[in-house]
């Protein structure tokens, strides 16, 4: 099965990408754009037909690698 | 004196680095990322570069390499290990040293000399060095050193900040701070002082004719230190 993790930055932690996007679009006439965060998106094919097998899994690999949680936060779709 | 300098696919300060430490005395020993043992060694070095091509985050799939476990067991039992420029990367992903690194903050790749000041020298790294202000290169795209406040008090209680930018007559302020780190920091040590993690280069100034000189008092004092 598939599963979705999307890895963003925490709130309070500078994002200087997601401030140069957000600049640019609102020099794009975008005005009405007050912030962008960019974050990652990752799609994990996993060899388990169990739902509650698998997330606890992902889970896991969101800790250990896919995000540095001193400045991001995970969450798996 | 032995030292081990870890070759990462995407590693490029690694001769320099071989060079800088057979020049002032170590024997070094080249290591591949994907052996499991380390040669017996009393300091090691994660050099700078792009390890794994800086994918996923910098420094990260490195900082889960077969080598890197022996690097572990050798920091946590008291062994000497520094971290350059994406070694500093490494360090911190393996969560031997607090905090993180992040994209500069004005998005640019800086490139350039700057200037440190030695914040201790309570410690075998800097005990007893010359200079206390010292003109370094660093050469990287994430150098902002970040951590939250509670981590960053930790730091400043336990004297565990190694370096931090200056100007030239030594004064710390946002003018001198090249990426937007916090408390201008440019290295740090953990607890114990035995595991530094530095942005800059020592390794790029060792030639009075090539650099500058200030990369060699940083190795000629380590390797008297070590003595």
């Amino acid at each position: 099965m598939k599963i979705k993790v999307i890895v963003t930055l925490k709130n309070g932690v500078l994002d200087p990408q997601g401030k140069a996007i957000q600049q640019t679009l609102n020099g794009m006439n975008f005005s009405n754009i007050n912030e962008v965060r960019q974050g990652k998106y990752f799609d994990i094919e996993v060899n388990e037909k169990d739902e509650a097998k698998a997330k606890p899994q992902v889970e896991e690999m969101c800790k250990k690698l896919l995000a540095n949680l001193v400045i991001e936060d995970f969450k798996i779709i | 004196m032995k030292s081990s300098v870890i070759i990462f696919p995407g590693s490029n300060c690694d001769r320099d680095m071989d060079v800088a430490l057979n020049k002032f005395g170590f024997k070094n020993k080249m290591v591949w990322h994907d052996d499991t043992d380390l040669p017996k060694s009393d300091l090691i070095v994660l050099p700078g570069g792009f390890s794994y091509g800086d994918y996923l985050r910098c420094g990260s799939i490195a900082g889960k390499s077969k080598i890197i476990k022996s690097v572990i067991e050798f920091a946590k039992s008291g062994g000497l290990v520094i971290g350059i420029c994406n070694g500093f990367q490494i360090l911190t992903e393996t969560g031997l040293l607090s905090g993180v690194l992040q994209q500069n903050k004005y998005l640019e790749f800086i490139c350039k000399n700057v200037f440190v000041k030695i914040n201790n020298k309570e410690n075998k790294y800097f005990k007893n060095i010359k200079k206390e202000i010292l003109e370094l290169h660093i050469a990287h795209n994430e150098g902002n050193y970040f951590c939250s406040n509670d981590e960053l008090k930790s730091i400043q209680d336990n004297n565990q900040i190694a370096v931090t930018y200056c100007n030239q007559d030594g004064v710390t302020n946002d003018e001198s701070n090249p990426n937007g780190a916090i408390q201008n920091i440019a290295g740090i040590f953990n607890k114990e002082k035995n595991i530094l993690g530095m942005m800059p280069h020592p390794e790029r100034m060792i030639d009075k004719y090539l650099s500058g000189e200030d990369g060699s008092f940083f190795f000629e004092n380590l390797v008297g230190n070590l003595k």
